[in-house]
């Protein structure tokens, strides 16, 4: 197995520890005095998302992680999976709810996405930053509250429900962050 | 680059201090057949070949080597502004190739060192006069024990109360590791406020190429001193040893810890061991960053603001 060594440690970096695969997320070089040289990392998880600070003394290494990442098309739920295809190469790939994540009430068939695999196996997806989605259902407005920063829940057609102000109805399209799950605007229906 | 004038004008104010002074302005190579052994320097080893022969050479860590020969054979007072390199020492204060400021005068204590320092950055830094702190003055102040007297386990024990994170691989008996990691986590960050601080008397183990000394509570510290300026290391200082024997013996410990490390030991010098056989004068010695130097004058936050070609 490939590994690096302290002095090739960078920013992106992919690599597993216990069998976990960890990006670089930040590297910070350090070397006191006559001391030891000292590399202070920033590791996320790529499976959980977290990140945790690691230091290295100079003269450490790290196991390489096969980690590749490529955009996948989504195209199904089947039961408790959610079925993802490679667009290059037509493979595909199957994550669980709890490997999908939060994401998982913003995602529509044929939608885009980032998958992100470790030795072969799919690990983690990232959603576009921005979806369009149409309201399946909320509370009628009420007659003469076009106040904007009145907020009520909607449901997306795609299963999530979010706060949307008052103006809002059933069949509307909004744009959406699906990092934070906050409604951006409302929009027109996507061509 | 956006500061090529300050970095002119810097480096000719430098060559007025110290020609005003008394100073000789010396160049000593770049490329040689020796390299002083240091713990945690990696020098870079540079291949000649020529037919059927390889040959290697040292690109310098710094010019110590020969401007100390050039003291054993008769000069008294010498600064030098060249080029240095260490293998892999790259991030915002570090880069594998950088500017060096480096200087020697006969004569002079570790006190008469100190003070030569801290009236260089009073004039090219328009600095307060330094505040002078001995390690030990530093670590009861900001950490309430003794660093002279500290055990391993004990020091694993302050690193653990202050949460301070243990880097892997480190050796957790060496006292001079937890010793570094305690100085660099929790006390330069604090040193050089309002005014540079210069640390000194360090413990005899970390003494590098720096004379032992005894101070007045009869402990044994190494008369070498460091001077911070806003929680950034600008310059390191001995008052120097002379004994080309005790030098030939850390040299040789320097390299039992390498390669315990793991490291490729480096051959002796044997021309500077020859040369201070011959005598070396009483001298205090010192060498500074000088891109440091410029980001602290103009206040960059990294040497990549201050270089016309970035390094990766």
């Amino acid at each position: 197995m490939a590994s690096y060594s302290t002095n090739e440690f960078k920013k992106g970096l992919k690599v597993q520890i216990d069998g976990v695969p960890y990006q670089m997320v930040e590297m910070n070089f350090r070397k006191p005095g006559k001391g030891t040289a000292l590399y202070e990392c920033k590791l996320k998880n790529l499976i959980r998302g977290t990140v945790t600070d690691r230091t290295y003394r100079a003269g450490q290494s790290l196991e390489a992680a096969d980690v590749s990442e490529f955009t996948a098309q989504y195209l199904y739920r089947q039961g408790e999976s959610f079925v993802f295809m490679d667009n290059s190469d037509y493979e595909q790939y199957e994550l669980s709810g709890e490997q999908v994540g939060e994401g998982a009430g913003f995602l529509k068939e044929g939608m885009d996405c980032q998958l992100v695999v470790y030795n072969n196996n799919p690990i983690a997806v990232t959603l576009p930053n921005h979806v369009v989605l149409q309201v399946e259902y909320c509370e009628p407005t009420a007659k003469g509250n076009t106040a904007t920063n009145v907020s009520k829940p909607v449901k997306l057609e795609t299963g999530a429900e979010i706060g949307a102000p008052a103006f809002i109805n059933i069949g509307d399209w909004l744009r959406v962050d699906t990092r934070t799950q906050e409604y951006i605007e409302r929009t027109k229906e996507p061509e | 680059m956006k500061h090529p004038e300050q970095r002119a004008l810097l480096l000719r104010r430098l060559r007025q201090f110290f020609d005003e002074r008394g100073f000789l302005e010396v160049e000593t190579p770049l490329l040689a057949d020796e390299v002083i052994p240091e713990l945690h320097i990696e020098p870079f080893s540079v291949v000649e070949s020529r037919d059927s022969t390889r040959r290697n050479r040292w690109l310098q860590a710094s010019p110590e080597l020969h401007m100390k020969r050039l003291l054993s054979a008769g000069a008294k007072a010498i600064y030098q502004i060249t080029r240095s390199f260490r293998a892999s020492e790259q991030g915002p204060l570090h880069r594998r190739e950088f500017t060096i400021v480096e200087w020697y005068r006969t004569g002079d204590s570790m006190d008469a060192g100190m003070q030569l320092l801290d009236d260089l950055c009073q004039t090219l830094l328009e600095t307060k006069p330094a505040k002078r702190t001995s390690y030990a003055e530093a670590f009861q102040k900001h950490l309430e024990f003794c660093p002279h007297t500290a055990t391993a386990k004990q020091l694993a024990e302050h690193a653990a109360a202050h949460a301070i994170a243990v880097p892997e691989g480190m050796d957790a008996e060496n006292c001079d590791e937890w010793l570094n990691l305690l100085l660099a986590m929790k006390i330069e960050p604090q040193l050089g406020r309002d005014a540079p601080g210069i640390l000194h008397s360090y413990p005899a183990s970390q003494a590098v190429l720096a004379k032992i000394a005894t101070d007045k509570n009869g402990t044994n510290i190494a008369e070498r001193f460091e001077l911070y300026w806003h929680g950034i290391e600008l310059a390191n200082g001995y008052h120097e040893l002379t004994d080309a024997a005790e030098l030939r013996q850390r040299f040789i410990q320097v390299n039992q810890q390498r390669q315990q490390d793991g490291r490729q030991s480096l051959p002796l010098p044997k021309s500077l061991l020859t040369a201070m056989e011959q005598g070396l004068p009483n001298c205090a010695g010192c060498a500074l960053g000088f891109d440091r130097l410029l980001m602290l004058a103009v206040g960059a936050k990294s040497i990549d603001e201050v270089v016309a070609f970035r390094s990766d």
